[in-house]
């Protein structure tokens, strides 16, 4: 035991910023994702056909490909188009991206699920369809898409980790550098599992929860 | 397409222009004709109801007023203008959404299953209308909504959300959330339907003092023939997408000369 | 088109398409894991036994609140740690199959725990033993609405596999790199790579829609 707090303050400084990064490339991938799936979402209810068409074709490539394959893809093929990121932009824009994709349909699911009964009335008091989206559809699909958002929240974190491939020195990255110096995996990779465990457990869980319950109030249900 | 051989004017005038006015309207769902060359008027001020057998078209007619249903042949009038047309170069063409907006502000609508907005309180709900459709300040709004509330008999729970609400009070607050926009033609859809028999009188009500004290033009489709005979000036019998019958509720309700009215009449006695 | 070389391309593609076997085979290999594991995961929490209940589901929330590639390193590294030294196959096989069991044991968890309390207390009444109950009873009720799920992750399972190549798993993303560093070229393996996954998620998935929706007509539940 003693070895292994050895161990953590001789790599503290290690994991506190890869730690830090990788909360980071959660925030910013989180933001990419929640816009992008709105974006999307909305535009393939768009009653104008190119519109539609733009969105499902981002929701294809990126559902049907691998996060890895677009992470390599856009962090070292699109240079040679002439669009070079840094390498920390490349990451979350990317992992924003990938989980944006997944979240439109989401956001598709949960409009198309708010009661017809719902559009009808925003009609019957002369509502534009911009106000009957914004005022009455969109506040009721929030609360009915945030429950699997939450879940998608853990799996950006988990996604996140896959920056470390393009030297985005986050937590996943420590962890093999430390291994890769001490030979200690179990500790190097253990500390890593867990921290991201924590993560997700205790702090984007809870979170999402609180969110839930907050919406569920503000819709008289609590 | 519109039947060459009717002539449809560019606007209704005269004395007495009716409020609501179906010319030749007809509507089906692949084969099925739910509405069959429809002629139908309301005059300002009528209260219609409209019974019939389910499939009949009734409810039909109230959606293709608040333009919830499109028409697939003839023109509806709302107090004198064209509501699925307009005026193009002298010609009647289908109305953009443009036209429909305008036309919507006379109408109001409440529905079988009220839909209330659940993230909204019954304040809320009848103020969403007034301050986001009609631009009218929140102070001002929530005074009159709290008027109207006042009038449903709902002016206590005017903060609690429609999840709090029986369904008699929600279709009271859909009642006033209607009639916050100030329409002149209201439009009831098996508004007592969906409620339990012991609450269908609250929503009973609210009706009879709105036909006794204002001057709206109501349409109503209904299953509560006793309601219908003691508030209607006019009840029409719909079968087939068309009206088999209609009169002053005496007339037709005791003396029906069709043979279905009589048959949709004797069940429905039956029934109850 | 930014200097895309069709000679190099349909030099590389054979060994691509030989990765793509590869990958399949990997996607194939831990998907089997995964199913089996998963059971396990599922059936133990539904022991009477309270703390096995308590120890698996903090570990199923374990292993869906970690990310994948840091226990393919883990599953990797520490083995021969404590003297299992794994094949890169091995490895790879055992984390992604371990992962994807405890999203799959969710699935079956959800799918038997939908069916009604009503069809246990009627199988008990016919005096049904409780294998027999799950057998003949539950399961088949339960597959339906499961399918989607377990098909959902078959496809993701398949595109979760290039985070093998990180421990030279052979598959579609590590031959792509071996080419690309042989040539100095990326711009074709890479985008291949992408096609290629395109190519085979995209049908696969339309297939699992097309699946789920046979199997509630077959089983009379469609609505």
């Amino acid at each position: 035991m003693s070895s292994y707090l050895e161990f953590l303050s001789r790599h503290a400084d290690q994991l506190v910023n890869g730690t830090a990064i990788t909360l980071a490339q959660f925030v910013l991938s989180a933001l990419v994702a929640i816009t992008l799936a709105v974006i999307a979402g909305l535009l393939t209810l768009a009653p104008s056909r190119p519109l539609k068409a733009v969105a499902t074709v981002y929701i294809e490539i990126f559902r049907g490909t691998s996060l890895l394959v677009q992470l390599y893809w856009i962090y070292f093929v699109l240079p040679l188009m002439g669009l070079e990121l840094p390498k920390f932009v490349a990451g979350f824009v990317t992992v924003g991206a990938c989980f944006g994709a997944y979240g439109a349909e989401l956001v598709r699911g949960a409009v198309l699920s708010v009661p017809k009964g719902q559009w009808e009335a925003a009609l019957a008091l002369n509502m534009s369809p911009a106000k009957r989206m914004r005022r009455i559809i969109l506040p009721q699909a929030l609360a009915i898409m945030l429950p699997p958002w939450g879940n998608m929240m853990v799996e950006i974190l988990k996604g996140t980790a896959l920056v470390a491939l393009i030297s985005v020195a986050d937590l996943m990255f420590m962890s093999r550098q430390i291994n890769g110096t001490t030979y200690q995996s179990a500790q190097a990779f253990g500390t890593a599992l867990i921290i991201y465990y924590v993560f997700a457990r205790f702090l984007v869980t809870p979170l999402m929860r609180w969110l839930e319950r907050a919406m569920a109030r503000r819709l008289g249900r609590a | 397409m519109t039947d060459k051989t009717i002539h449809y004017p560019l606007k209704l005038e005269g004395p007495d222009v009716p409020m609501v006015r179906f010319m030749n309207v007809s509507k089906r769902y692949g084969d099925l004709v739910v509405l069959d060359r429809l002629d139908l008027d309301v005059a300002a001020g009528e209260m219609v109801t409209i019974i019939g057998p389910s499939g009949s078209g009734k409810t039909t007619v109230l959606r293709m007023i608040m333009t919830l249903e499109k028409i697939d042949e003839g023109v509806i009038y709302i107090d004198g203008e064209p509501l699925t047309h307009m005026e193009k170069n002298g010609k009647l063409v289908r109305a953009n959404q443009a036209h429909m907006r305008k036309m919507r502000s006379k109408i109001g609508m409440c529905f079988q299953h009220f839909n209330l907005f659940p993230h909204m309180t019954a304040l809320e709900n009848c103020m969403e209308g007034p301050v986001q459709v009609l631009g009218i300040s929140k102070d001002e709004a929530r005074e009159r909504a709290m008027e109207l509330l006042e009038m449903v008999g709902m002016a206590e729970k005017s903060d609690q959300h429609p999840s709090r609400l029986s369904g008699g009070q929600q279709q009271r607050v859909a009642i006033a959330r209607a009639l916050a926009m100030r329409p002149k033609v209201m439009l009831f859809d098996e508004v007592t339907s969906a409620l339990d028999p012991e609450v269908i009188n609250e929503v009973t009500t609210v009706i009879r003092n709105l036909v006794d004290q204002h001057s709206l033009t109501m349409l109503m489709v209904t299953h509560q023939i006793g309601f219908a005979r003691e508030i209607s000036d006019r009840i029409c019998f719909f079968f087939g997408g068309r009206i088999e019958e209609q009169g002053p509720p005496t007339d037709l309700l005791d003396e029906p000369q069709e043979d279905r009215t009589q048959q949709f009449l004797s069940a429905v006695f039956d029934a109850n | 088109m930014f200097d895309w070389q069709w000679d190099f391309t349909w030099s590389i593609l054979p060994r691509l398409i030989e990765a793509t076997g590869k990958t399949l085979l990997a996607a194939g290999g831990g998907y089997l894991v995964a199913l089996v594991l998963g059971l396990i995961l599922a059936l133990a929490q539904r022991t009477p036994w309270k703390p096995l209940t308590l120890v698996v589901r903090e570990l199923v929330e374990f292993i869906r609140s970690t990310p994948l590639l840091l226990q393919v390193f883990f599953i990797y590294y520490v083995g021969p740690q404590i003297g299992l030294r794994l094949s890169p196959w091995t490895a790879g096989l055992t984390a992604i199959g371990l992962h994807y069991a405890a999203y799959l044991s969710e699935v079956y968890r959800g799918g038997i725990e939908s069916i009604g309390k009503g069809q246990w207390e009627a199988a008990r009444a016919i005096n049904m033993s409780t294998a027999a109950t799950y057998r003949r009873i539950i399961i088949p009720q339960a597959l339906p609405p499961s399918i989607a799920g377990m098909g959902n992750y078959l496809v993701g399972i398949f595109k979760d596999t290039p985070m093998l190549s990180v421990i030279g798993v052979g598959e579609l993303m590590h031959t792509a790199n071996t080419i690309g560093a042989e040539n100095y070229r990326y711009l074709e393996p890479y985008t291949l790579v992408g096609l290629i996954f395109l190519a085979i998620s995209l049908p696969a998935a339309w297939l699992v829609r097309r699946f789920e929706a046979a199997t509630r007509r077959r089983l009379g539940l469609s609505k």
